[in-house]
């Protein structure tokens, strides 16, 4: 008789099922993931481990249809399930309800696994980035038309680039909806094609606020836009993945329209630059022109000018030979009037007006110096100062001046 | 669009009449000739940005087709 209680497997299989089953009905269970399985069903099985023990875990498509973010290996969770026991293989494993990340909230890792798997399809990537127009003329905006994002692009533009055309395609931005709006929305611009910029914005708010921005819906629309697109969510530096894929990404929707402003302004000082090259360039070579029409003209002397220059060197000639004539004469005058003052000084007459008298024989005119010139009878004239006379020699004393006198 | 590429082309049109002119291989004739065209260009570039219509719309679709709407500005809170 045996008084042994012998258990089938399946009993005993039972009796453990009932026993772990009730015991870990509502259990939280911290652990790393690792031979993360997904199947075809949609169920989730994969290991739960830390460093001394490892736990089999499966997670069911209806559960996992839940989850936020991508199960990988490596990572760290908290699990939300039961204990479950599977006869036909005697394994025991942690059916899982919910799970959280460790250390970091579900969206935030969500988040950096989209960013992660987008950055590898290289949708940030700078070849893809799309240079703005040298300058917007038509802004296709998309936002809520009620929002205060619209109201700064307007005013701003208006202010500084009131030629700009804008066109609003007005979605929600913030809700479940939000981020098909805003892809949709980016994609009818594209489709309508008459805007040459797009700016997809909202204005500040909670990192949930701006969540929509993050979708990968969004991000996807943003890549495959061929308009150009500036991105420009929330009020502060808080990256979202449509600044990242955007062609270019500013903090603010104020900053977006600055952006087209400063185009402007950049382009109006250019303007400016280049009609000053052009007025530079076009008086510089006037003048050189210039100069060589002078040197030319030189060249290109007529006969009748040449004529008249030797004439004017000839009377300038003239001039200055009349004037040394002048110069010559005057001295000469001067000259011939001292020696005229000379003259006078030896002229006998001065000599008559002291009392001293001449005499001139009269048949040959000499004047009578020596006595024995003369003879009896002759006739002499005597001059005087004032007057003459005429008288005849009676006779004639030779050697006879001293006593005389 | 149009205006915008034929401004694009007119900027472009006239960085190279400023460079051809300074590099001064050009006649007097041909010089005069591109400045006056450079001048004319700056001149509607210029008046291009300085514009003061604009339009503001709203994009509507219905039944896969597109509309403009007018959009009212209610500028008149920020300039009071």
């Amino acid at each position: 008789m045996d008084s042994r209680r012998i258990l089938t497997v399946s009993e005993i299989t039972q009796d453990i099922k009932i026993l772990l089953e009730n015991t870990f009905q509502e259990i939280w269970v911290e652990g790393e993931v690792s031979n993360f399985r997904p199947a075809t069903s949609g169920h989730f099985y994969f290991t739960l481990k830390d460093q001394q023990a490892v736990l089999q875990a499966a997670m069911f498509a209806r559960a996992n249809r839940e989850l936020k973010f991508k199960l990988e290996d490596g990572l760290k969770i908290i699990c939300f399930g039961k204990v479950d026991v599977y006869p036909p293989r005697g394994q025991y494993q942690l059916i899982i309800e919910k799970i959280e990340p460790k250390g970091i909230g579900a969206q935030q890792l969500a988040f950096e696994q989209l960013k992660n798997r987008l950055f590898k399809e290289g949708l940030f990537d700078p070849v893809h980035k799309k240079p703005l127009q040298l300058m917007p003329f038509r802004v296709g905006i998309v936002t809520s038309s009620a929002g205060a994002a619209v109201r700064d692009i307007l005013q701003i533009l208006k202010k500084g680039a009131s030629f700009v055309n804008v066109v609003i395609r007005s979605v929600r931005v913030q809700g479940e909806q939000a981020a098909g709006e805003i892809a949709a929305a980016i994609a009818d611009f594209n489709q309508f094609k008459d805007v040459d910029t797009i700016i997809v914005c909202r204005g500040g708010g909670s990192v949930e606020d701006l969540w929509s921005f993050n979708e990968e819906i969004v991000a996807r629309a943003i890549y495959n836009s061929k308009i150009p697109t500036i991105s420009a969510v929330g009020h502060q530096i808080n990256t979202t993945l449509s600044d990242l894929v955007a062609d270019v990404f500013v903090e603010t929707p104020s900053a977006a329209a600055k952006i087209i402003v400063d185009k402007k302004n950049n382009l109006l000082a250019q303007l400016d630059g280049m009609r000053h090259e052009l007025n530079f360039s076009v008086s510089g070579l006037i003048n050189l022109l210039g100069k060589d029409l002078v040197a030319l003209r030189g060249m290109l002397k007529s006969p009748l000018d040449r004529l008249l220059e030797k004439q004017q060197l000839l009377d300038e000639i003239n001039e200055r030979l009349k004037q040394n004539i002048v110069h010559y004469l005057d001295i000469a005058c001067q000259k011939a009037k001292s020696l005229m003052e000379k003259l006078e000084a030896l002229s006998p007459l001065a000599v008559l007006s002291r009392g001293y008298s001449l005499s001139v024989l009269e048949k040959d005119g000499l004047i009578i110096k020596d006595a024995s010139r003369l003879k009896a009878g002759d006739k002499v004239k005597t001059i005087l100062n004032k007057g003459a006379f005429v008288s005849s020699v009676e006779e004639v004393v030779e050697n006879e001046r001293k006593t005389v006198i | 669009m149009k205006e915008k590429q034929s401004f694009e082309e007119e900027i472009k049109r006239l960085q190279k009449i400023v460079e051809e002119l300074s590099s001064s291989k050009l006649t007097l004739g041909e010089s005069l000739k591109k400045y006056e065209e450079g001048v004319k260009l700056a001149q509607s570039c210029s008046s291009q940005l300085s514009e003061a219509q604009r339009k503001v719309e709203l994009l509507m679709k219905k039944d896969g087709k597109f509309s403009l709407q007018d959009f009212a500005e209610e500028d008149s809170e920020e300039e009071k």
